[in-house]
């Protein structure tokens, strides 16, 4: 979320030289840079393709950091920050553009085999190291795309899911039906009207975090209780909202609930942690509150939070003149905007000790099941974010039972 | 909150000046009620009743008297019929409850009130239903009881106002058939009472019809049966005639017979039985009546008795006067019938006046004193869905002089109507005289445009357009065959206006835009052809120009599957007087046109369809700017959807067209009731079942670029504003589309000393992608006042209608979902306002309004009136866009008549409450338009 953090300098290493050691294929070549100057990424790049005489090749350019992680250097960001933590090494891996196998950034570290091809390329400073290979996509692809939010305030049988859309091609990927469900009542209990979540499209926002499970019931959508709406109202609010979809649910499944520990990011025990109202309060508009309205509850996204910058991002274009966003009117919040990224890679990835990222992520998996996660990182290259047609098949037969009535 | 903190005075101040400004009254219904289903009538009152399956009941006199009640059953008006003399009138339902219903004065105004209501239970000792099953009702013309026959074969007695029933004068089946010879009963059931009727010399003497056909007449005093006759056919109904010397019989297989009653015989001998179209079988006769003129013979009138096999799909009336004999041949089944007569009031003894014939689509009225007995045009109840409703537009404060040139021309169309006044004359409408003229214009299924007169409560036909003159059409021969050859049997007459069944649905008419100024208009239909019309008043040969505009723009690699267009008749086309098309604009593709707006000071004309949208230029003739819209992915635009609309339109138009045919007669529902009710039952199961099966989902997804019909055109606006620059107005067109993008254009027009030569050009200005992707309904230029501009030519005629043109001027885009002000010329966002994301609804149909004040004359405001897709109608303050009001106006379910929904330019709204009915509604304080009127007791 605050990539400023990526600037900060390690004042301890400000060695005048770094010591640069580049392995393309089976050959090296080593050189050395300034590090007060490096220079930007596009030239040090050029320089790539000059030492290794291969001036036409597109290239895949990564390092080794300190913890023997391979990451990738693609910007002038991460490409400074390479550079700031050679010690006193950078030691660089080439690859073709179009021979490179991208899954070294995207498999799941879980069930990866430790002796692929690219397991090869990597360094390890120290074999022994118990640590499973860390894989990480490319920096400039990490956003946010869902956390659960609000835990200290919801009570613990509810959550609340914020899914980021971001305008990016991953479809939000769900489908909600009527349905009833019981609640108990000081008359004691009643069958009540509710709206479910019925179905997951595989490979869709929705299923990828892991946060959301069919028959899961809805119970507001950013803020707003749909008790008293119809199906067809619900449906609309939450695509009137797809851009940054905050959604209350009770889960169907109660048993991965976040159990409420001491503060931020606790409860690891349990395998769950929550990227949590905490996180958020640095937003909160000065005076801005609740929303006015009746079904409004108490929540700690704000105002400004709801109406993401995104929102207000109507495109203009003069004609004859260059594409701009609106510019908003001086308002009563304002909210830093979140960085918009390129889709890239694939799959979800937990990752802990990713000194790189902007967000802090939990390292717990993210899967239903194997303890609800809070903040996923997913990425959105379709033709491997779907899992093996098999799988994609099976999964269709058991989730497009029944007659599906769209808008 | 900020709320919190604001001052209490203002808010005070504000929540008063809402209620001065605004309030929600559904005022009255337009039109032809919808499946009307009993038909009562009062010569004393003058008044005519009606009742729907619905369980309203509607009651009209003279025009703009009418009242409308509704039961709490909601179960069908089976029967309606006033108490004589009084204003009282009584119902009977589908659920057997009788209900009384009376006229009350208040201050000075007549109300339809509920006063009672009553469930027959027979003495102790009934326990069949069937027993107090009500199948005849006669009002003793003593104004104190109630004759009820019923099912079982009783006449039951009920005394009235009060629903007290007196057992001792009931008239039990068994008291009946003790006087009937055995050898008529045999062991034959007499069955049900199918009718009562009064001796109308001696109203001790009822007649009771059974059935399976006898007749007996009772004495009331007496409490005894003075005669029997025994007809032998089932019976339908019976008449007596005004003198008391004869009862008329109509039957089951299409006969009539005349029983004349002399006195002193014991058994009356059948004068004649006649069946008029007989020969081979007929149907039943289902009601006869008999009046007699001052100098000739009587008037005969019948329904029914048509020839089964040839003409047993008509629904006639035939009327027989000395030798003249005619069936009139209606649109749609009967219901019922009466006559008007002539002569000073409170006598039913007149000359025979009209006929009004209420069938289930349309009430006919013919007027049976003059030569040739022609329609009297009826001033209320018309049918609106003659031809099926496509759209409808609504101008109010019509200029004088356009008024008079419209009525004109309609006066033309009208002659066949008979000269003789509207004949149901009941009751004083006290409403004052509207404050302006206003026209409601419908676009039909047909390709017609009908004006209305909307100015008051009697929604009262103009003017008809018909543009299917323009193009060649195939078929034009149907109108040739429907008049009866001379000497045909029988001597059919085909009289009403409702043919719903259009050949070609291309003609549908989609967009209309009238200029009230300058008699401009223009209809875009269908097959993607607009039409520019000129008010004329004398009738005009011309040829008609077409021009056809290329929406694709070279877009490659698409195939439209869709209806091809209309052509264009080459040869010159008389046109009657009244508006005459000069040229048609045909779309390419010729999809149906899904915006429309008219400029008239500036001669432009801007159409859009799902493929882009253009302007016209139509004193050059010349197209002015072209703009494909479509994205190229979208191969359901290409396809034209509405191909496959039509094909199901198609077959369930041929499958009406085989029901009408196989109809038989409905009469006698209440037999078959139970058989109805399990049918709905298990339909109803089984969709329960279904539904728990299958549930209905809904997909969640953020719209994108690639969705369907994201080009499509929605909305059109023409406006002189800001656009360039902050110190130069210019003209300049708006469009909105489906995909939320708002496209800009700079106009230049020419000087008017060089607009008939100097090119016009077009020129992008801005384009705005709204981020939420949803279509954008409607865009209104507000000037430095925050007021919405004037309409073209408006301030040519009323100066004090300028637009503010030193302030900044702002542009509210209007999406399904959201309001937006941006800031002119620099398109800054300032304002927004989002509905859907709070409250789920979607913005279906918006228009401004100006409100004013019910306590100041001076003060006014204007607002933007919307409605959404849960059926509720707000107001918006402009320009800040807050919330005023908001009432809920229609069922959420009833999607047509949301889509149906017009607003006027003062806070007053029209939707179709059925096909054939408009709902008129207010928003507005101070305009209302409502019925007034005053219904006086007759006197003793």
């Amino acid at each position: 979320r605050n990539m400023n953090k990526n600037h900060r300098v390690p004042s301890s290493r400000s060695l005048s030289a770094v010591e640069v050691k580049s392995k393309f294929g089976a050959e090296f070549r080593r050189f050395s840079l300034d590090r007060s100057k490096p220079g930007r990424f596009d030239e040090f790049y050029g320089l790539l393709q000059h030492v290794h005489r291969i001036p036409n090749v597109e290239l895949l350019v990564a390092y080794a950091d300190v913890h023997g992680d391979l990451l990738p250097i693609n910007n002038d960001d991460n490409y400074l920050k390479a550079v700031k933590s050679a010690n006193p090494l950078l030691r660089l891996f080439l690859q073709r553009k179009e021979e490179a196998d991208y899954t070294t950034f995207g498999t799941d570290s879980l069930t990866r085999k430790k002796n692929t091809v690219l397991s090869a390329v990597l360094l390890r400073p120290d074999p022994n190291k118990k640590k499973p290979p860390v894989i990480i996509s490319l920096p400039k692809d990490f956003r946010p795309v869902s956390s659960i939010i609000d835990v200290d305030i919801l009570p613990e049988t509810h959550r609340r899911v914020r899914l980021y859309k971001h305008g990016q091609e991953k479809p939000l990927g769900f489908y909600i039906r009527d349905g009833s469900s019981v609640r108990v009542t000081p008359q004691g209990l009643e069958k009540v009207p509710g709206i479910f979540i019925s179905r997951l499209v595989p490979g869709g926002l929705a299923e990828s975090t892991g946060l959301l499970a069919v028959n899961d019931e809805v119970l507001e959508v950013n803020g707003i209780e749909v008790v008293g709406k119809s199906l067809d109202q619900v449906t609309d609010m939450m695509i009137a909202n797809s851009h940054n979809l905050i959604i209350t649910v009770k889960p169907a499944n109660q048993r991965n609930n976040v159990v409420r520990g001491g503060g931020v990011g606790g409860g690891a025990a349990s395998g769950s942690s929550s990227d949590n109202g905490a996180s958020y309060h640095g937003y909160l508009p000065h005076g801005a509150a609740a929303i006015a309205g009746p079904t409004h509850i108490i929540q700690n996204f704000s105002v400004g939070e709801l109406e993401s910058d995104e929102d207000d991002e109507d495109v203009v274009i003069e004609m004859g003149g260059e594409a701009e966003t609106i510019r908003r009117t001086p308002s009563n919040y304002s909210m830093p905007s979140l960085p918009r990224y390129e889709p890239h890679l694939n799959l979800r990835t937990a990752t802990a000790a990713n000194s790189g990222s902007a967000f802090s992520i939990n390292a717990n998996g993210n899967l239903r099941g194997s303890g609800g996660s809070s903040g996923s990182l997913t990425n959105t290259n379709a033709s491997s974010t779907t899992p093996s047609p098999d799988r994609a098949k099976e999964r269709r037969n058991l989730e497009e039972e029944g007659t599906v009535i769209t808008l | 909150t900020m709320k919190r903190f604001r001052r209490h005075g203002t808010e005070s101040q504000r929540d008063r000046l809402k209620q001065e400004l605004f309030q929600f009254t559904k005022t009255v219904e337009h039109g032809f009620p919808h499946q009307p289903s009993a038909l009562g009538y009062s010569s004393s009152l003058q008044l005519m009743a009606i009742g729907t399956r619905s369980g309203a009941i509607k009651l009209y006199g003279a025009p703009g008297v009418e009242f409308m009640g509704l039961h709490d059953e909601n179960a069908a008006v089976t029967q309606v019929f006033f108490m004589p003399h009084q204003v009282e009138l009584v119902t009977l339902l589908d659920d057997n409850s009788l209900h009384m219903w009376t006229l009350q004065s208040h201050k000075g105004l007549s109300e339809l009130l509920e006063i009672g209501r009553f469930l027959l239970t027979g003495p102790p000792g009934y326990t069949d239903i069937s027993v107090t099953r009500v199948t005849a009702v006669l009002t003793h013309s003593s104004g104190e009881l109630l004759l009820l026959g019923t099912e079982g074969g009783h006449v039951f007695i009920v005394e009235v106002p009060g629903f007290r029933e007196l057992e001792e004068m009931n008239i039990s089946l068994d008291q009946i058939t003790s006087c009937v010879p055995d050898d008529y009963i045999g062991r034959r059931n007499l069955e049900h009472v199918e009718a009562l009727q009064e001796n109308p010399v001696n109203s001790n003497q009822v007649a009771i019809g059974y059935g399976r056909g006898l007749m007996v007449i009772w004495d009331l005093d007496h409490r005894c049966a003075i005669r029997h006759i025994p007809a032998t056919q089932q019976l339908e109904s019976m008449w007596w005639t005004e003198d008391g010397s004869c009862i008329l019989s109509s039957h089951n297989d299409g006969s009539y017979c005349c029983w004349t009653l002399r006195t002193g015989d014991e058994r009356e001998e059948e004068e004649k039985s006649n069946v008029p179209y007989g020969h081979f079988p007929c149907k039943a006769i289902n009601k006869i009546v008999q009046l007699p003129t001052a100098g000739g013979p009587p008037f005969l009138l019948f329904s029914g008795g048509m020839p089964r096999a040839s003409y047993g799909d008509r629904h006639c009336i035939t009327v027989i006067y000395s030798k003249t004999q005619v069936a009139f041949d209606f649109t749609s089944r009967i219901i019922d019938f009466f006559v008007t007569r002539d002569g000073p009031q409170h006598t039913v003894f007149g000359e025979p006046s009209a006929l009004v014939v209420l069938v289930e689509e349309e009430l006919v009225v013919i007027d049976l004193q003059t030569e040739g007995w022609p329609v009297i045009q009826t001033p209320y109840l018309v049918p609106l869905h003659s031809s099926a409703i496509t759209c409808s537009h609504h101008v109010s404060a019509i200029p004088l002089k356009l008024w008079e040139r419209i009525i004109a021309a309609g006066v033309v169309q009208n002659t066949q109507y008979s000269k003789k006044p509207w004949p149901i004359t009941g009751g004083q409408n006290l409403a004052p005289d509207p404050p302006q003229r206003d026209l409601l214009l419908t676009g039909h299924e047909d390709g017609t445009v009908r004006f209305w007169d909307a100015s008051g409560v009697c929604l009262y036909p103009l003017y008809k357009l018909s543009t299917a003159a323009v193009f060649s059409a195939d078929a034009d021969l149907n109108d040739n065959m429907s008049q009866g050859a001379e000497g045909e049997w029988p001597p059919f007459r085909k009289v009403g206006c409702f043919d719903p069944y259009s050949d070609d649905p291309r003609l549908g008419i989609q967009k209309i835009h009238l200029c009230k100024y300058s008699g401009y208009l223009t209809v875009a239909g269908t097959a993607g052809q607009i039409l520019m019309l000129e008010l004329n008043d004398e009738a005009a040969e011309q040829t008609v120009e077409a021009k056809i505009v290329d929406l694709l723009q070279g877009q490659e690699g698409f195939r439209w599957k869709g209806h091809t267009q209309l052509d264009v008749r080459e040869e010159p086309v008389l046109f009657p007087p009244g508006f005459q098309p000069f040229t048609v604009v045909q779309c390419q593709p010729p999809a149906v046109v899904t915006a429309l707006s008219l400029h008239s000071e500036w001669k432009l004309v801007a159409f859009g369809t799902s493929h882009g949208f253009g302007v016209y230029d139509y004193l050059q003739k010349n197209n002015v700017l072209v703009k494909c819209t479509l994205n190229p992915s979208d191969q359901l635009a290409m396809e034209g959807p509405l191909s496959r609309v039509k094909s199901i339109k198609k077959s369930l138009r041929q499958s009406f067209r085989r029901i009408r045919r196989s109809r038989v007669s409905l009469r006698k529902h209440h037999i078959s009731n139970t058989n109805k009710i399990q049918e709905a039952n298990a339909r109803l199961e089984a969709e329960q079942a279904e539904m728990e099966m299958a549930p209905v989902q809904r997909k969640i997804e953020a719209r994108s670029s690639d969705d369907s019909f994201t080009g499509l055109v929605r909305t059109l606006y023409f406006a002189d504003t800001f656009l360039s620059d902050s110190s130069h107005n210019t003209p300049s067109l708006w469009a909105g589309t489906n995909g939320g993008t708002v496209f800009a254009y700079i106009l230049y027009i020419p000087p008017v000393e060089h607009r008939a030569d100097e090119a016009l050009t077009a020129q992008p200005a801005k384009e705005i992608q709204l981020m939420h992707r949803a279509p954008v309904v409607g865009i209104v230029v507000l000037d430095g006042h925050g007021a919405p501009l004037p309409e073209p030519l408006e301030t040519a005629h009323d100066l004090a209608r300028s637009p503010d043109l030193l302030g900044s001027h702002h542009v509210l885009v209007i999406s399904e979902e959201q309001f937006k002000v941006f800031t002119l010329p620099k398109l800054s966002s300032k304002m927004k306002l989002k509905l859907t994301a709070v409250d789920g609804s979607r913005v279906r149909r918006v228009g401004v309004a100006w409100f004013g004040s019910s306590r100041t004359e001076d003060y006014g405001e204007s607002g933007l009136v919307f409605l959404t897709n849960q059926g509720d109608v707000h107001v918006l303050s402009l320009p800040h866009i807050k919330m005023q009001i908001r009432y809920p106006c229609i069922r959420r379910e009833d999607v047509s008549g949301i889509a149906s929904c017009v607003f006027t330019k003062q806070g007053q709204g029209f939707y179709l409450m059925s096909p054939s009915e408009f709902e008129r509604f207010s928003l507005s304080t101070r305009y209302l338009v409502e019925p007034r009127c005053l219904v006086e007791a007759p006197l003793p």
